[in-house]
């Protein structure tokens, strides 16, 4: 039995030992295997007694599954200690940038654009857009704006030839759906606008978006309420709105909106010429003519219209204080939004 | 128009600061640009005289003057060459302060002492003028201080009257709206007409009655205006941005400014027999009072005498029969002229004058009498002379109808959303000058011959609105049937659009409509653009027929700027002219140029190319669900890369294109990398399909890959097109996973290698079915495409 427990000893020091899973594989078939020396002392039992025999065999077999114990923790130690050392060589400085490409976006005119489309869309109102090259009936007939009319000089107009222009306003769309459609209506017209006019305020082309609600009973208060919400909505700030006289030939009774500041809050600065306030957009009642011109019965119906400049609007939001950057397509600019 | 507060305020002068006024009556409809003292701030300036002017002894261009500031004598040194004796002007006295902080002291001018300071006018903050010496009246009170003789405690109002309001282009118009908005009534000038103290007329014959419905007239003779304007009449004049001339001219400033009449004065002795007032006729023409020569188109309405024209009517008077100092006897014109057949005319020649603008808007028809009295009695008093009878031409039917218009109550709660006392409604209308007579339900109104404005009750409405002031009008919410609105799933917005090309790096441009044709040509030389009549520039001269010569400069403007890597697309309408009428198209442009990649730890710095383009194109053709409908194909056009184009099809259509500029299109644009383009109708992107569920398989999927060699020339797109029908019912998937030219392969060769999916709803595919299916593939590709299958 000396030779048993020397046996046992020589392997739990060998178990206790080894440094890889290949090692203790083959500790494992040098004592427990076929041929093993454990094996060995098994099979050497039949020399003995059949009064030792069992005894004997006990040992062994305690000693056997000893070692099938001590290989197995031993193993699951090795198996960990390998994962610990993959997962040490594993590791990474997480706080590198992700292997992803770098953000467009869209132009802050259309951002601007979304942003009133969003505002109207959700009181029912649809986005309608038309063409860019206009006939002078759409463009001005039919806005009550005939030939030679002062305010024809008000619009610095591109000809194309005698009867066609391009578009000083996105109104003629309104005068297309008014043709097109039966009230009641409920429409905003986004789009491309020209004038010929260019300086440090003015660029050739700009952007408006109109607005035009008809139904049967809608009024100047109605407008003004709209008009005051869309301001505050759209600058998300309680803005001090007015409302001033002015003259289109579209609308009647025709007003100006101004606004409050937004860059000194009504005290005076360079941004409102030192007014405290900044001209907006311009609305009006649609004005009778328009109602006839269209086939709209004005007793029946009444309406609004109004209108504003994107680029205006869009520089009061962002800051921006250069008209012409909107259209130089700089991408130090562009990335700006 | 510009108007001196105290001018106005010798009409109606309400209790009201500057800017309170200035803030009223904007907020009546009558915008204030702008508000500027007549003069800066200054003190110490007294009226002196000259006494005498002596040179100085030691400086050519120098004076010493003798100088009566009233109670003293100063010596004072002055440069102006107008220093004479005589003369009175502005004197600085020591201690005075002028505008720009500074004082006047004591000083010693090449060895003589100067007690004080001459003014030129732009010294004083009074003009620009810095010729010499402000010249005063003869009869300027010495010793008086300046701003108390000049008045100058005054202040310009600016205001921006808008086309509708000409009633308000005089004082007398914006004198009536302050007075209604502060109950106040107005005062107008008295005075006395002058009688006729001589008989003589001038033969007036209107032939265009349409367009001069009232000419009135009068000869005054023996004036004198060899003398300046008095110094009131000047001033007033000044501060409303009119430059005196001489008396008479003054007076029919005067007049247009205070009353809003343009009149005009003829020399009597230059005009050939009588005036009529008639249409240019063939081939006149006329020397202007500005010196130019214009030729008269047939639809121009002139004063002519016997000789010919003399006066474009309500615009420009002639140079022949013009007033000068020399001028004793003169032909004075009040006229109406009827807006519309005067609108846009003197455009037409390239004028705007202070007439013009005012006949075009409508000037009070019965006015004319009433000005010319005003005008006689005010140069008699100036000038002298001696008036002739006044002579009026006029044709009532072609005044302008002034009908009445109805107001009905009900309608101020319906459009404004306001309910009016009666009271309210005619102390506002009455104060307009309208004739209020109270009906059933509301009122009848005659309309004032000065309002050109009013014709139907909206008109009215607008009065009552103005001038109870739209601020204090109700606010309310608009109240309206929620009804839902058709949107069709099949039609993607274009947002989405924009969306997914900027989370894959794209920005979004916006280039101009119009661009230069000569860029435009290199991109579409067969295509006519639009082209406008009045371009504001050259390189902005015709509409683009694509948007790529505006996206390709939008690109070499951030290249020029230290921009390698630019990727931008647009979208916007294109102007093509075409036999059935002019297309308006909705497009899509792409750019594309540097690395593929931002700079970066993780990233290779390759050079982006024709599929990084392509894939971007293709993902968005996605977005609809139905990029399945094209397809593209090898393409030439002008300004691309020969051998790196392709058009893109859909349903037979081509729809788009996509390509590398060709190189030395790029060079001489200035681009160093290649760029690539791709331009895309917008509606068949967009117009998509509603997705229609087909059943899962139960059954595993069987793949198989083929590599096989064929020409380079082989369209691997055609190719698999064909294999797809070849390969049978049981093919879900076919992929292109590799294409390898070089080493091992004939160099006019190359390999495709096809991944071929089999896959059956009912059962499981067994090998024969794959076999067969491979089997038809191999034929087929060894057949039309001489393909040999690589090992």
């Amino acid at each position: 039995m000396e030779n048993l427990e020397s046996l046992a000893s020589r392997a739990r020091s060998a178990i206790a030992s080894a440094q890889n899973s290949a090692d203790l594989e083959q500790l494992r078939v040098d004592y427990l295997g076929k041929k093993g020396e454990l094996t060995g002392l098994l099979k050497g039992l039949g020399n003995l007694s059949s009064q030792d025999r069992p005894k004997v065999g006990a040992l062994i077999n305690v000693v056997k599954q000893e070692l099938q114990g001590l290989i197995g923790e031993r193993k699951t130690a090795l198996d960990a200690a390998a994962v610990e050392t993959k997962l040490e060589q594993e590791a990474i400085d997480v706080t590198l940038p992700g292997r992803a490409d770098t953000l467009g976006g869209v132009h802050p005119v259309t951002k601007t654009i979304e942003r009133m489309e969003d505002f109207f869309s959700a009181i029912g109102f649809d986005v309608v857009e038309g063409p860019e090259i206009e006939d002078d009936y759409h463009n001005f007939e039919a806005l009550n704006i005939p030939a030679h009319h002062p305010a024809r000089a008000m619009h610095d107009t591109f000809y194309v030839d005698e009867h066609t222009v391009l578009r000083t306003h996105t109104s003629p769309v309104q005068v297309r759906v008014m043709e097109a459609q039966e009230p009641p209506l409920r429409i905003i017209c986004p789009g491309r606008v020209y004038r010929c006019d260019s300086d440090l305020t003015h660029t050739p082309m700009f952007h408006q978006v109109e607005g035009l609600l008809i139904d049967e009973h809608s009024s100047f208060s109605d407008l003004k309420g709209l008009i005051e919400d869309f301001l505050r909505v759209f600058f998300e700030r309680d803005l001090e709105v007015r409302f001033r006289p002015s003259y289109f030939p579209f609308t009647e009774p025709s007003a100006e909106v101004d606004i409050q500041c937004v860059n000194c809050g009504g005290e005076g600065c360079r941004v409102c010429s030192h007014t405290g306030w900044l001209e907006v957009m311009g609305c009006g009642m649609v004005h009778p003519k328009v109602f006839e011109s269209a086939g709209i019965d004005a007793e029946q119906y009444s309406g609004f219209a109004f209108g504003m400049g994107v680029e205006r609007l869009a520089m009061l939001r962002y800051g921006v204080n250069d008209l012409r950057l909107f259209f130089d397509n700089d991408l130090r600019f562009l990335e700006q939004f | 128009m510009k108007i001196s507060e105290k001018w106005l305020r010798e009409w109606v002068s309400p209790s009201l600061s500057t800017q309170e006024l200035a803030h009223q009556v904007t907020m009546a409809g009558l915008e204030v640009d702008g508000i500027e003292p007549v003069a800066e701030a200054f003190s110490g300036v007294v009226v002196a005289e000259i006494l005498s002017a002596e040179p100085h002894p030691d400086a050519d261009t120098l004076r010493v003057c003798q100088v009566s500031a009233g109670s003293e004598t100063v010596q004072i040194v002055c440069g102006a060459p107008n220093a004479r004796a005589g003369l009175r002007v502005p004197l600085a006295q020591v201690d005075a302060e002028l505008p720009g902080d500074f004082t006047i002291k004591r000083a010693n001018l090449r060895g003589i002492e100067s007690q004080g300071m001459l003014c030129a006018e732009q010294e004083l903050g009074l003009s620009d003028r810095s010729d010499g010496l402000m010249e005063l009246a003869p009869d300027a009170p010495v010793g008086t201080d300046l701003r108390h003789y000049l008045e100058l405690d005054d202040q310009v109002i600016e205001i921006s009257v808008t086309p509708n309001r000409a009633d308000c282009l005089g004082v007398s118009g914006i004198a009536r709206e302050v007075g209604l908005l502060n109950n106040l009534a107005v005062t107008e000038p008295t005075f006395i007409e002058a009688s006729p103290a001589i008989t003589d007329t001038i033969a007036i014959e209107v032939q265009a009655k349409e367009c001069c419905p009232r000419y009135v007239s009068r000869v005054i003779k023996g004036i004198n205006i060899s003398q300046p304007s008095p110094q009131w009449l000047q001033e007033k004049l000044r501060r409303c941005g009119v430059r005196s001339i001489d008396a008479v001219v003054d007076v029919t400033n005067y007049l247009l400014l205070e009353l809003g009449q343009p009149m005009h004065a003829f020399d009597l002795d230059k005009l050939q027999g009588g005036i009529e007032v008639r249409i240019a006729l063939p081939d006149e023409s006329i020397e202007l009072l500005d010196g130019k020569r214009v030729k008269l188109g047939e639809d121009t309405l002139v004063i002519a005498d016997q000789q010919g024209p003399v006066a474009i009517a309500g615009i420009m008077g002639g140079q022949r029969s013009a007033v000068n100092g020399t001028t004793t006897d003169i032909v004075l014109e009040a006229a109406f002229f009827a807006p519309k057949p005067l609108a846009g005319k003197a455009r037409s020649y390239g004028l705007h004058t202070d007439s013009s603008h005012r006949f075009e808007r409508g000037v009070d028809f019965e006015l004319q009498v009433h000005a010319m009295e005003r005008a006689t009695q005010m140069l008699l008093e100036l000038v002298g002379g001696e008036a002739g009878p006044i002579r009026e031409v006029v044709s009532k039917n072609h005044l302008p109808a002034r009908p009445d218009v109805v107001l009905r109550s009900s309608r101020i709660e319906k459009v404004l959303g306001l309910s009016l006392s009666s009271s309210e409604v005619e102390r506002i209308l009455q104060g307009l000058g309208l004739g209020v007579t109270e009906t059933d339900g509301g009122w009848t109104c005659s309309i004032p011959s000065w309002r050109f404005d009013i014709a139907i009750e909206v008109d009215l409405l607008e009065e009552l609105a103005r001038v109870y002031g739209y601020n204090r009008l109700p606010v309310t919410h608009i109240r309206a049937k929620l009804e839902m609105n058709a949107q069709p799933e099949k039609h993607l917005s274009i947002r989405y659009l924009r969306r997914h090309l900027s989370a894959r790096g794209y920005r979004e441009a916006i280039t101009y409509s119009f661009v230069d044709s000569q860029l435009q040509r290199i991109f579409n030389p067969e295509q006519t653009p639009v082209a406008l009549s009045n371009p504001i520039s050259a390189d902005m001269a015709v509409m683009r027929t694509s948007l790529l010569p505006g996206l390709v400069s939008a690109v070499v403007h951030n290249t020029n700027r230290q921009q390698s890597r630019v990727r931008l697309f647009e979208t916007g309408l294109r102007f093509i002219p075409s036999e059935s009428g002019l297309r308006q198209l909705p497009t899509l442009a792409m750019a594309l140029t540097g690395p593929r990649f931002e700079e970066s730890w993780a990233s290779s710095t390759d050079a982006a190319d024709f599929f990084d383009l392509k894939g971007d194109m293709e993902s968005l053709l996605g977005l609809a669900r139905t990029s399945e409908h094209f397809y593209t194909e090898a393409t030439s056009r002008p300004a691309f890369h020969p051998g790196q184009t392709a058009r893109i099809i859909r349903n037979g259509d081509v729809v788009g294109f996509l390509g590398a500029l060709h190189p030395s299109v790029g060079a001489e644009l200035g681009l160093n990398a290649p760029l690539y383009l791709c331009e895309i109708n917008l509606a068949p992107v967009l117009e998509g399909e509603i997705p229609k569920y087909a059943e899962l398989s139960k059954f595993p999927e069987v793949r198989r890959d083929l590599a096989i060699i064929v020409d380079k020339t082989v369209s691997a797109v055609r190719l698999m097109e064909d294999v797809r029908g070849a390969a049978g019912d049981y093919l879900t998937n076919l992929r292109l996973f590799d294409v390898y030219t070089g080493k091992g392969i004939d160099p006019k060769r190359k390999s495709l290698a096809l991944g071929l999916t089999f896959r059956d709803q009912s059962r499981t595919l067994d090998e024969e079915d794959v076999n067969a299916a491979i089997g038809q593939v191999i034929d087929l590709v060894e057949k039309n495409y001489d393909a040999e299958l690589r090992n």
